[in-house]
């Protein structure tokens, strides 16, 4: 508090009127910050740094160094090969399938219509619920002996599915679930985007005689683009935080096959009470997290 | 019924929280959810509070995979549950090592060993490690297999002549071919297929190919009755003998499965009886009488025995800083009276010698007899090899079973985790 004191009128006399009274601003609001996020985020990535470098199985302290072994080993499971494809398919779907779906779902919502409003809490639904009771409903849809697939199998007299028992389809039950989830949330952001439109630019259009398409393209997605390119950059970080649906859903299994970064962290290093080798995979995933997150940005939000 | 004991611990905390007249809280933290098993508890608790002026025991409930997850946290927090729930083996030894827990040495040998000799010698040796004794036995149990008498009278398959793995994999045969799903499994938590692995090991090497492989000898888990083991496993797989879409089957269902007559058989603990009625859809589920038991069948030309037993051994760990209560306590709850009373309800085979009468029903009294008569115990894998061992025999003994690995790879597979724990 002293030092606020002294620094104020050090400044003032030093006659740069620009800055004047920052300095104080910054020692009196950036400690509590600072030290929060030093507390809570700095420090948790640096110990799980120094963790990874040990076999510990979380008692007591880490005293088994074992140098880059907990990398190599991940870097030999098929598990983690498994879950870094699952993750990328998770990007995928989310760019090629969630966004499209939720981009043409919100400029037909996005008009002032009858029931606009209506559908749009109908699509916006899914993404309201807990994760976690998301993945038990479906656990449930696509149960073989009750669940709704059940019903329809035999409705039509055909054997039951087991989606979620086999681990060639398991997968895609899961991204099921994923654009169900998560699609409403895009369409919220496109309808936002959507809004904020001049609509002078339709009308002009449409005067001009342009169709439909040439207005939506020429118009809608050029204007909407940072819009497009925000909604992309969640879902890109969202697949690898992926891990609260999947566990009730699949819990990884089986054989891996919907094994995420994250539920793999969880079931490797977490329930095998391998700390070391959980922080190893939590480093990797940090990494990619960071270099995807940058590298995005610089290069695709740079004028956003 | 989660619920219910968690608004029982919502109770328990607002009660404690309102009388402060209360010297000594001892925490209890347990993961049961079975109503009789906690009707009883609270029997108990009124008891010892009653008995123990100034003293409350507070219950703590987490499910199973949350209390193995946030244990090791919890237990180095000044949160820290002063009694606790505990399978033994390898998570108990290492809970030991780091000191975590009470060495309760001392106070089992005081004496000349009154509280130790109170208990079945076995479940007190399954708890001490470097000489020195770390839980209060609770209770032992053995894995058996459990079958509907109704559905195998059906297919014509008689249980009494099971005595091989060989006629074993023939009832199976004919009981697929009568149309019956064999076996209830649940592979969607993968425990539950990993007694097949294990018991096909047990009895294929006996208790000299375990105690060799944890000593390092030999091929270690490499060895050949383990490859076997895998073998045999994967020729139960190859007939498909489970359920449809048992890969994502959990237990509770696999019970429920059982009991509601879609399954002729299922690999289970001792209280399968009581555990299939609470699954079941009706309520019920499979009568008494319907119900018969038979040991895990031996392999042709194993070196183990049929009676040797695989199954549980549970305890109750106190932790470092717990009150001296936590430890009277313990030992009120497993005392001969409370271990027959709660023998007496079926929940469970007492480990407090004296208490076995308590035992009632025929069919956990055939499991006890067993026990009783065990040449050879050993602990679930996945408790005993420590949870990243145990982790991958679950795995793997899923994916044998499921046809996606061969008997040699499984092998290897449990043999790197535990070289890299060594």
């Amino acid at each position: 508090m002293s030092q606020t004191m002294i620094a104020a009128p050090a400044q003032g006399r030093a006659g740069r009127p620009r800055t004047r009274g920052t300095l104080p601003v910054l020692i009196l609001f950036l400690p509590p910050a600072l030290l929060v996020f030093t507390l809570f985020v700095i420090l948790p990535m640096g110990e799980a740094a120094w963790y990874s470098l040990y076999d510990w199985n979380g008692y007591g302290l880490p005293e088994k160094f074992i140098g880059l072994k907990n990398f190599e080993l991940l870097y030999r499971n098929g598990a983690f090969r498994q879950a870094l494809i699952n993750n990328g398919l998770i990007m995928l779907v989310s760019i090629a399938i969630q966004i499209p779906l939720a981009l043409w779902l919100a400029t037909m919502v996005s008009h002032r219509i009858p029931g606009a409003v209506s559908f749009r809490l109908i699509f916006f639904m899914p993404y309201v619920l807990a994760d976690v009771a998301a993945g038990l409903i479906w656990r449930f849809v696509y149960d073989g002996d009750y669940g709704l697939f059940a019903a329809i199998a035999s409705f039509f007299n055909v054997a039951s599915p087991y989606v979620l028992a086999d681990k060639n389809l398991a997968i895609y039950a899961v991204l099921g679930v994923i654009v169900w989830k998560y699609f409403g949330f895009h369409m919220m952001l496109f309808i936002a985007g959507l809004q904020s439109i001049d609509k002078s630019y339709y009308e002009a259009a449409e005067m001009d005689g342009a169709t439909r398409w040439q207005r939506f393209r020429n118009i809608t997605l050029p204007l909407l683009a940072p819009t497009i390119r925000l909604s992309v950059f969640f879902s890109v970080i969202g697949s690898l935080q992926l891990f609260d649906m999947i566990m009730p859903l699949t819990g990884g299994g089986p054989s891996n096959s919907t094994q995420t970064m994250v539920t793999f962290l969880y079931s490797y290093g977490i329930t095998r009470m391998k700390v070391g080798f959980g922080s190893a995979i939590g480093v990797v995933l940090f990494v990619i997290c960071i270099t995807l997150a940058f590298g995005y940005k610089r290069i695709f939000m740079r004028n956003d | 019924m989660k619920f219910r004991t968690l608004f029982g611990a919502a109770i328990g905390l607002a009660l404690s929280a309102s009388t402060a007249m209360a010297d000594v809280t001892v925490k209890w933290l347990h993961l049961e959810t079975d109503p009789v098993t906690l009707s009883a508890w609270d029997d108990i608790i009124k008891q010892f509070e009653a008995a123990h002026p100034g003293v409350k025991v507070q219950t703590q409930f987490l499910e199973n995979e949350a209390f193995k997850a946030k244990l090791p946290t919890l237990l180095q927090s000044k949160d820290a549950p002063h009694l606790f729930f505990s399978w033994a083996g390898g998570v108990l030894k290492a809970q030991a090592e780091t000191g975590a827990i009470k060495d309760l040495t001392t106070e089992m040998q005081a004496d000349g060993g009154k509280w130790e000799k109170s208990y079945n010698p076995a479940s007190v040796a399954g708890l001490t490690f470097d000489d020195k004794i770390w839980a209060v036995p609770y209770k032992m149990g053995t894995v058996s297999f459990f079958y509907n008498k109704e559905l195998f009278k059906k297919a014509g398959v008689d249980a009494d002549k099971i005595q091989t793995w060989d006629d074993f994999l023939a009832a199976v045969k004919t009981l697929k071919d009568a149309g019956i799903v064999p076996i209830a499994g649940g592979g969607g938590e993968k425990w539950p297929l990993h007694f097949y692995w294990s018991y096909l090991a047990m009895r294929n090497g006996g208790k000299e190919a375990f105690d060799t492989a944890k000593a390092n000898g030999g091929d270690g888990f490499k060895a050949e009755p383990f490859i076997k083991a895998g073998e045999q496993l994967k020729a139960l797989g190859a007939l498909e003998p489970f359920q449809p879409g048992y890969l994502g089957t959990k237990w509770p269902q696999a019970l429920g499965a059982f009991a509601d007559g879609k399954a002729a058989m299922i690999l289970g603990f001792e209280a399968t009886e009581k555990n299939q009625a609470n699954q079941a859809a009706d309520g019920k589920g499979l009568a008494s009488d319907n119900l018969g038991r038979f040991a895990f069948p031996i392999v042709a030309g194993g070196a183990g025995k049929v009676t040797d037993t695989l199954g549980g051994l549970n305890a109750w760990v106190i932790s470092k800083d717990a009150p001296k209560e936590a430890v009277e306590f313990a030992a009120f709850l497993t005392n001969v009276d409370n271990e027959r009373l709660q023998a007496e309800k079926g929940i469970m085979i007492p480990v407090a010698i004296g208490a076995e009468d308590g035992v009632k029903d025929p069919l956990v009294a055939e499991s006890a007899k067993q026990l009783a008569a065990s040449t050879w115990h050993q602990n679930y894998l996945d408790q005993d090899l420590g949870p990243a061992v145990g982790r991958v025999v679950n795995d793997v003994s899923v994916e044998i079973v499921a046809g996606q690995m061969s008997p040699e790879d499984a092998a290897q597979q449990i043999q790197d985790a535990w070289e890299l724990e060594q």
